[in-house]
């Protein structure tokens, strides 16, 4: 048998692919955007619990240095932010290792943008304009959503204040999953297991979904702030369509101090998982100290939006080389 | 045996789940924004052939199940034990039990190779070939020169299967069929 070299996506995918996304330079182009290039290896790598970074040894002017692929541009982007950059826009090529499937692909180009001065709300409205604009057959209503109201429409639960017992039971039943392996898991995990597996799936028919008022502990590098209900909730909003986690941002952390903690608390629970650690990056945090202006900004995954303007089932199916060929 | 992390979850490899070897039919990275990844997995239960779903947390692992599939043809029924020898030249003969063959009793036939599936050298499954051909022994008489038109009949096979044949089918004769189906193909 000889080698599967052909490319998954077809020439003809690619051409249309090509097409979409000289469409997302130019809308950002018209909004006095800047595009902007950062590097893919860098000397700080992600804390998040949940991302297995990728990482190589390099030979650099202090030696033999370990250098991480990023997972997203985030951090050297933010420290453009607070060097004066003004808005910012990005085709990022990231990697998150392990992650494999239909919406997965080790590799692939995240469309990351940051607005300083914007609200949430008003980068929520730019998000949604770009996807109408991308996908031109979606006439739907964009429709928004508290994580709060969710829960309580599909699984008739109050997501902050159920007990951690309720909840392992609910997610073992509605999640598939034994009761024995949640035993000692904690809210956060039940409740991404309900969110991926029961919510998820029906968010994004024939809408765009917004999701805003996540649980503070899933605050990742967004603020925190108290919701209608006196609720301590993240400053974070996600986008579904056809049931697909398109987009994700934030009200930017821009507290040094603040973001060092969180590092250390993501460090503190790789420990206890016994996941290597991963240094925080020291660069970032002097950033955040010399001032990164107030900002929103957000992570869309490009192949999966151009995967859903063109109608296709598999994300590899707009990727020239996917993970299995590459 | 050996333990498999979810991303070593292929389709085919065999797994042990709440005591039952199982076969992981499909697996799929489900991973909410940010936060925890899980792996939903489709399995077949090889005890009972059934297909259920399960969602493990991304990097849990799996006992291995010591499961294989090997050829062997049919031999015998004592009327408790169905017996089979593999075809490896090595004239191993397997017993296997009324509950492991299952719906396969009907579609037996002596020296054709079919697939025993052992769980730790016990066989928990038979798989007969796609296609086998048997004779029939019990059918209404045929109606000559109806070849082209349509209508069938009930007829039973050597193996103790009861197929539909088309009418101009006669006792005696050799029929291929399709075990998946049970549907006739041709003569034989």
């Amino acid at each position: 048998m000889t080698a599967n070299w052909q490319p998954v996506a077809s020439i003809e995918t690619l051409r249309e692919r090509a097409r979409l996304i000289a469409s997302v330079r130019t809308f950002f182009v018209e909004r006095g955007v800047l595009e902007v290039e950062t590097p893919v290896l860098g000397q700080g790598g992600s804390t998040d619990v949940h991302l297995v970074s990728l990482a190589t040894l390099a030979r650099t002017d202090k030696g033999q240095r370990r250098l991480w692929l990023q997972t997203s541009p985030e951090f050297h982007m933010k420290r453009l932010l607070a060097a004066g950059s003004g808005p910012i826009f990005q085709l990022a090529r990231s990697f998150r290792d392990g992650e494999v499937g239909a919406r997965h692909n080790i590799e692939f180009t995240m469309l990351e943008w940051y607005r300083p001065g914007f609200s949430l709300a008003e980068l929520i409205d730019e998000t949604t304009t770009l996807v109408a604009n991308i996908l031109p057959s979606f006439a739907g209503p964009v429709v928004h959503y508290r994580y709060r109201e969710l829960f309580h429409t599909y699984l008739a639960v109050d997501p902050f204040t159920t007990s951690l017992d309720n909840l392992r039971a609910l997610a073992a039943e509605r999640g598939q999953m034994s009761t024995h392996a949640l035993a000692e898991e904690g809210r956060d995990t039940c409740l991404d297991l309900l969110m991926s597996m029961v919510i998820e799936p029906q968010l994004g028919q024939h809408e765009l979904s917004v999701v805003v008022d996540y649980p503070a502990s899933q605050a990742a590098l967004a603020r925190r702030h108290q919701d209608a209900d006196g609720e301590w909730v993240a400053s974070r909003f996600e986008l579904y369509l056809n049931g697909i986690e398109l987009a994700n941002g934030y009200d930017e952390l821009i507290d040094a101090d603040e973001q060092r903690s969180r590092f250390d608390n993501d460090n503190a629970e790789r420990r206890r998982l016994g996941l290597p650690e991963v240094e925080c990056d020291e660069q970032l945090l002097a950033a955040l100290q010399h001032g990164m202006p107030e900002s929103a900004g957000v992570a869309l995954g490009l192949d999966r939006l151009i995967q859903l303007a063109l109608g296709k089932a598999r994300l590899e199916d707009v990727l020239t080389f996917s993970t299995p060929n590459c | 045996m050996a333990n498999y992390s979810t991303n070593e979850f292929k389709s085919g490899l065999k797994v042990m789940l709440d005591g039952d070897p199982c076969a992981i039919v499909e697996n799929e990275l489900v991973k909410p924004g940010k936060g925890q990844a899980f792996n939903r997995v489709k399995l077949r239960n090889l005890m009972t052939g059934r297909v259920g779903e399960r969602t493990f947390k991304s990097g849990d692992s799996l006992e291995g199940a010591d499961v294989m599939d090997l050829e062997m043809e049919y031999l015998y029924t004592d009327g408790d034990m169905w017996h089979f020898m593999k075809t490896d030249g090595s004239f191993e003969q397997y017993a296997v039990e009324k509950k492991a063959l299952g719906d396969t009793e009907k579609w037996l036939k002596e020296q054709v190779p079919y697939i025993i599936t052992l769980w730790n050298d016990k066989a928990i499954s038979v798989t007969p070939p796609n296609f086998i051909e048997l004779e029939v022994v019990e059918t209404d008489p045929g109606l000559k020169g109806d070849t082209a038109q349509g209508g069938s009949k009930p007829a039973t096979l050597s193996s103790g299967a009861v197929v539909r044949v088309p009418l101009f089918i006669n006792q005696g004769e050799v029929l291929k069929i399709d075990t998946r189906s049970g549907d006739y193909v041709s003569r034989a």
